[in-house]
């Protein structure tokens, strides 16, 4: 920790972070515009900023890789990358806490107010009398028309099944990294981001199936919102863990990696088992409960 | 570290500063030039900011309308507290840490520098996106910088825009407190344990952790606004089974924990300060970690306290008012333990020390108004009146930027290497301290009387304590123009050269570095020597 003797460590200056900035505040701006209905500025802006960042990631994480590879970095630095990925992903922890709030907090207390539980009896008797709330609910109004729900053992038991075992390629892919075991690794390696490009298709189809078989939508009253915005925030995490996952399959196959050195291989697999776990949540509390 | 590789690196490691003003600046990755441009660009933001109050002011000087239409005026209070929030009060903490902790851990820079100017760049683009929106067709968000549903849904074309800069606001803080949490664990001289770190250090460890468990949940109920006014989501539509107070709940679960952030940093500047012109140690050092640490833990069961009047259960209002008065237990050990602190202390008062000793004074006052609103009934009557007002100007004026203030005038030496002047700091302190009051104490009459928040016109009773409070408005706006040219004369006109330990009493490892300090503090750990550090013995 703090015990580490001889010269610190100082990265030179360096051009990415401000092309950063000016991606993603050209992105924003564009997505500001587009939501706003003002095109073609909103989505040409929009996109130039996600060109300006892929541009900036390719240009940023290979100038750390050569550094790393070039044996510049201390033990120390490893240390603060690994610190810096884990509260990362404790920010991430915290951002879906705020919707699975939301699902709790509508599903436990919000729904059997309206429906007149407790101090909610007077809100029912007069403005939504004969609503009588449960769950799923698109609410009194019953907006965006009934709906059904997805049946949690078809298409999310087999999402479950393949996050799981993805996290099992993984953990033994990175068992194989460090005994050496370069063939081994690379198998299962690979696997992963396969696994997640599956569950991808499969969360696809159940979108699809949900829209046009379901009536369950994105205005499906308050069920509608948290299972998207739930949802949807775990694939969008899939999505960036699988280009992760063969970012790291490229370099591992290019050999970046060494039995004690391969920080960025063990930080995608924490952010691997974080999108689980995640997933875990959804499968009890969306899907099942 | 391989031999072409420290070659290859020995750049880094030498004192030089970058050349060229796209080199230093837009490319900095060094912490002193990052906290330099989060303290210029607070002080700026502080000045926009400012101005929307003198505004504000102005139009309440008399009853009726004057000045500014009243939709413009609500959307002055809105952006002034969003500003002076995110955009004054939050980056010249940030600053100040950028600046200091390396130095007081001794560490060579940050523990993730280009993070760092990343964390920085990303501010102004952020106050370019929301200041844009007063030139918006329908003009800027006008609901209150809470942003509550519905009102908030109703704004035209800007909600989108205010909510992208929110966002990048939100990254730039969490990469911010994750870059001070890995410099404080991570680069800590050899023998800086953790229970031997300033109490600045550790105010900042504490606030950083805040921020990254908070500023993902703000994230989560700007979305939720986004999708329900773009998206056509019910999140806040009861006839969808949504609820608006779900927002609130949301909202105020990062807010109540996000206003111990605009308070902790500055705890830990004046845990500095009083030490130093008192000539004793701080008086409790592990009590007052255990307090800020008791204040964290506490301020994420409280969020409910600002939604008392919202029609919560009996229950939860209960559990919500104890949990609040719990939290003065531990701001009252901080408060005693810097009256301790001065106790039979050889006091001297020096700018930073009038400002420090102030804070204690009217923090004190600005908290005990408080615990007034923490009490459910009491609150029924304060709720959205000028005694909420009242109340956190105390806290966020005559505490966090007075504490800013402390801090700058307590530091800028080391920084510059020059003294500032010490009369223009005392005529600073002096119009300050006396006008805030002017300001803000009227405003707990106002309140009590009915005065509502948010009104750009009200009832003429209320006429002649308005007129008070915005001729100390004026009188501060002024003044603040005084610290702007001490500083800037300090850095750029004083003459006088100011030793390593710019004041006597001064302990802690900054000092032992000359003023102002190499490009890059430390190229290897410091030996820490006894009798370095602030606080003395600990064991106590």
């Amino acid at each position: 920790m703090s015990q580490q003797a001889g010269a610190y460590y100082i990265p030179h200056g360096s051009r990415w972070p401000i092309i950063a900035a000016v991606g993603l505040f050209t992105l924003m701006w564009g997505a500001a515009h587009w939501l706003d209905g003002i095109e073609p500025e909103g989505p040409i802006l929009f996109f130039l900023g996600v060109a300006i960042i892929i541009f900036m990631k390719f240009g940023w994480f290979g100038e750390v890789i050569r550094e790393s590879r070039s044996g510049a970095y201390s033990s120390q630095v490893d240390l603060s990358f690994r610190l810096g990925m884990m509260w990362f992903i404790f920010s991430e922890v915290m951002f879906f806490g705020a919707f699975f709030g939301a699902l709790f907090y509508s599903r436990g207390l919000q729904v059997p107010w309206l429906a007149g539980e407790g101090h909610g009896a007077l809100t029912n008797y007069y403005l939504f009398r004969g609503y009588t709330g449960g769950w799923p609910t698109a609410g009194p109004d019953a907006i965006g028309g009934p709906f059904k729900t997805v049946p949690p053992w078809g298409e999310p038991l087999l999402n479950t099944l393949l996050l799981l075992s993805s996290s099992v390629t993984i953990t033994i892919a990175h068992h194989a990294l460090r005994d050496g075991h370069r063939r081994r690794m690379l198998v299962f390696l690979a696997a992963t981001p396969i696994l997640g490009a599956l569950f991808l298709w499969f969360q696809a189809h159940e979108y699809i199936n949900a829209y046009t078989h379901l009536n369950l939508t994105l205005h499906s009253g308050i069920y509608g919102a948290t299972f998207f915005l739930l949802t949807g925030f775990h694939g969008l995490h899939v999505t960036l863990g699988t280009i992760m996952l063969l970012v790291i399959l490229y370099r591992t196959w290019r050999g970046h990696f060494s039995k004690e050195h391969h920080f960025a291989f063990e930080a995608v697999a924490w952010y691997w088992h974080f999108v689980d776990i995640v997933w875990l949540a959804l499968f009890l509390f969306v899907y099942i409960m | 570290m391989s031999t072409d590789a420290a070659t290859h690196h020995d750049d880094a490691h030498h004192d030089d500063v970058p050349k060229g003003f796209v080199h230093r600046w837009l490319f900095a990755t060094n912490h002193k030039d990052i906290g330099t441009m989060y303290l210029v660009l607070a002080l700026v933001m502080f000045f926009v900011g400012g101005s929307m109050a003198m505004v504000i002011r102005a139009e309440l000087f008399e009853p009726g309308l004057q000045l500014v239409q009243p939709y413009f005026f609500n959307e002055l209070t809105t952006l002034h507290g969003l500003i002076m929030i995110f955009g004054a009060i939050m980056p010249a903490f940030v600053g100040l840490a950028n600046w200091q902790i390396p130095l007081m851990v001794g560490a060579p820079d940050m523990a993730l520098p280009r993070m760092n100017n990343l964390s920085f760049w990303l501010l102004p683009f952020a106050f370019l996106l929301i200041l844009s929106t007063l030139f918006m067709p329908g003009g800027a968000v006008a609901g209150g910088w809470v942003m509550y549903p519905p009102l908030i849904l109703q704004t035209g074309e800007s909600l989108a825009f205010t909510i992208f800069a929110i966002h990048l606001m939100g990254i730039s803080s969490i990469m911010g407190a994750i870059n001070i949490i890995a410099t404080i664990l991570n680069l800590r001289a050899p023998g800086m344990d953790l229970l031997k770190m300033p109490l600045f250090v550790w105010t900042w460890l504490i606030t950083a952790f805040l921020l990254i468990a908070i500023m993902p949940v703000l994230a989560g109920a700007m979305t939720m606004l986004l999708t329900d006014k773009y998206f056509g989501t019910n999140f806040f539509n009861a006839a969808g089974g949504g609820d608006v107070l779900l927002y609130e709940h949301i909202f105020w679960f990062f807010g109540h924990p996000e206003v111990y952030v605009m308070i902790l940093p500055a705890f830990g500047i004046i845990s500095e300060v009083i030490p130093t012109f008192a000539r004793k140690p701080i008086f409790g050092y592990k009590p007052m970690v255990y307090a800020t640490a008791s204040i964290a833990f506490l301020s994420f069961i409280v969020w409910a306290h600002h939604m008392f009047t919202v029609g919560l259960p009996v229950g939860a209002q209960l559990f919500f008012m104890y949990a609040t008065m719990l939290i003065s237990v531990p701001t009252g050990v901080k408060v005693f333990n810097w009256v301790a602190t001065m106790w039979k202390g050889s006091m001297t008062f020096e700018t930073p020390m009038l400002f420090a000793v102030a804070f204690v004074i009217l923090f004190t006052i600005g908290g005990f108004s408080g615990l007034m609103l923490g009490l459910v009934p009491a609150d029924y009557q304060y709720h959205n009146s000028y005694f909420v007002v009242a109340h956190f100007h105390y806290v966020l004026v005559s505490g966090a930027a007075f504490g800013i203030m402390t801090g700058v005038y307590y530091w800028l030496p080391k920084w510059s290497g020059h003294m500032y002047s010490e009369r223009w700091g005392r005529i600073h302190f002096w119009l300050s301290v006396i006008s805030v009051n002017v300001l803000f104490f009227p405003m707990h009459f106002l309140g009590l009387a009915g005065m509502p928040r948010r009104i750009p016109d009200y009832n003429v009773a209320f006429a002649d304590w308005n007129m008070v409070s915005s001729i100390g408005g004026f009188v501060f706006g002024a003044s603040q123009l005084i610290f702007v040219g001490n500083i800037i004369y300090t850095v750029y006109f004083a003459k006088s050269k100011v030793p390593a330990r710019v004041w006597d009493g001064a302990r802690g490892l900054e000092w032992e570095l000359p003023s102002p300090p190499p490009h890059h503090s430390y190229s290897t750990p410091p030996e820490i020597l006894p009798g370095m550090l602030a606080h003395g013995d600990i064991t106590h």
